[in-house]
């Protein structure tokens, strides 16, 4: 059932061992099990899996927010012990703080640096991600996308290796989704970032990553990996894309028909 | 706004103040009655009191008590509540006792105060102290508990803890709920100053309204009085429903920025 993780070619960035979680709540609720994955450097990688299987946990362990039951996570060859800078968590669009301007919000991990080369790496990432003009608007006066560019925005701008992004456009209507994605892969090439993407939506997943990890509903395990052997930009009416999909859909156990 | 409804803004409420005051001259003419002054009378009391020095002297006496014990409610009660807030433990040890002597009418307090302080300002002060503390204590606690776990993640993301976090991202989040309860606390300390005035001092408005029915009824006094006490209260709530404007909070008083 579970094939062993690809062999990645390329630097490992990301080690994952033997993962578990369980939470206590009123009874035990076994959320991850048995998660081994590798991920190399500058890879894209997408966690596919159902609402609620724990896919978000596994970002938010791997992120640092939560420590495993059992089992361990490295970046780096480095155990993670908590949250860090250089690996930043990219939240759906609510995670942009209110109280501060598009600038404010693209500027706050950029306390330590000298004002000039804030305010260079600021105008930098505001043309990154198209919001000139919006520099001094505050997040109440933009619209769900645009809140979501300045998200990934901050991130960027503190030069992260790593990227988590949980379901970054699940609140996003469906054309807006597909620009930002569009947009996060020409970010993607132009910064050179490890990217762990977690989703509940296939086509997504087979549009952005190099490999899909397929999850299992809870407790959720790795059902496949599937690498996606097609350059970008990708045709969304090839018949290797079509097939891919198609491919997860009969994974996941989905009749590809409504 | 159109210029007509800036007019209407202004002439509406002024046609149902002439009315209204049309209606109370009309009143006191019908019923014949020597006790209840006329609008006419009212306004010589106004007069009078100006003429005395009193007016200024007497809402000034007011206001600086309600500066002070306000001030002081603020400059506790705002560190404490996000000390509360910020530490789970400490709060569920203190919110019975703040939840006990939250309900408890200041004016309760009014024998407390004189035997503590005597007839004096302190007293005065210390019962607005009272009265202002427990509603901004509760706002600054539940707005710090109230912080989503995103935005504090966030910070932890970029590096923060301790008190950086907690000047850089709880406070401002928790800042439109603060501000809501230092505009409840305002209103609570202009009506309790009136009231510690009648018992406590021998100045002030609150005085005014007591005095002046004391010594020879004159009842057109405690009327203009009474007006001073309401008009000074709307302008202490119209300056800080501006605090409540400003663009870094406006975020959060979403449901009245209609």
């Amino acid at each position: 059932m579970i094939p062993a993780p690809e062999p990645a070619p390329g630097r490992t960035k990301l080690e994952i061992r033997g993962l578990e979680m369980t939470f206590r709540v009123e009874h035990e609720v076994r959320v991850l099990e048995d998660i081994d994955l590798d991920v190399r450097e500058g890879e894209f990688v997408c966690i596919l899996g159902p609402s609620g299987c724990g896919k978000s946990t596994l970002l938010n362990i791997v992120a640092g927010f939560l420590a495993p039951t059992a089992g361990s996570v490295k970046i780096n060859g480095e155990e993670v012990r908590g949250p860090d800078p250089r690996r930043i968590f990219v939240f759906q669009e609510r995670g942009v703080f209110p109280w501060l301007t598009v600038e404010g919000n693209i500027g706050f991990g950029l306390g330590r640096l000298p004002r000039g080369e804030r305010e260079r790496r600021i105008a930098h990432y505001v043309v990154l991600v198209g919001l000139q003009g919006f520099e001094k608007s505050y997040p109440q006066e933009l619209s769900g996308g645009m809140k979501q560019r300045v998200e990934v925005a901050r991130a960027l701008a503190v030069d992260p290796d790593v990227l988590f992004l949980d379901e970054p456009f699940g609140a996003l209507d469906s054309i807006t989704r597909l620009v930002m994605r569009g947009e996060l892969l020409r970010i993607w090439r132009a910064e050179q970032k490890t990217i762990l993407f977690v989703t509940h939506d296939i086509e997504e997943s087979v549009q952005l990553a190099d490999r899909v990890v397929v999850m299992t509903a809870r407790p959720a395990r790795i059902r496949r990996i599937v690498p996606i052997d097609m350059p970008h930009p990708r045709d969304l009416s090839a018949r290797r894309y079509l097939e891919l999909r198609d491919g997860i859909f009969e994974e996941i156990g989905l009749a590809h028909k409504i | 706004m159109t210029p007509r409804r800036r007019l209407e803004a202004i002439l509406l409420p002024a046609v149902a103040a002439a009315v209204l005051i049309a209606l109370w001259h009309t009143a006191v003419k019908v019923t014949g009655t020597n006790v209840f002054p006329s609008p006419a009378a009212v306004a010589r009391g106004l007069a009078e009191l100006a003429r005395k020095g009193l007016l200024l002297r007497y809402t000034r006496d007011s206001l600086l008590r309600v500066g002070a014990g306000y001030g002081l409610a603020l400059l506790i009660g705002i560190p404490a509540g996000i000390f509360l807030g910020w530490r789970p433990g400490a709060a569920r040890a203190a919110n019975p006792v703040i939840q006990l002597l939250r309900p408890i009418s200041p004016l309760a307090w009014i024998p407390v105060a004189i035997v503590l302080f005597g007839v004096s300002d302190a007293s005065a002060i210390f019962l607005i102290f009272l009265a202002s503390l427990f509603p901004i204590l509760v706002a600054a606690m539940n707005g710090v508990r109230g912080v989503p776990a995103m935005y504090r993640d966030a910070g932890r993301n970029f590096g923060l803890s301790g008190t950086a976090l907690l000047s850089r991202v709880i406070f401002p989040a928790a800042l439109p709920e603060i501000l809501a309860g230092l505009r409840i606390a305002l209103g609570i300390a202009w009506i309790v100053v009136v009231a510690a005035e009648m018992i406590a001092v021998n100045s002030g408005l609150g005085y005014l309204v007591i005095d002046s029915r004391n010594a020879g009824k004159r009842y057109d006094l405690v009327v203009a009085a009474m007006l001073l006490i309401g008009v000074i209260g709307l302008l202490l709530n119209l300056l800080i429903e501006r605090v409540s404007r400003l663009r870094a909070v406006r975020w959060g008083f979403r449901e009245e920025s209609a």
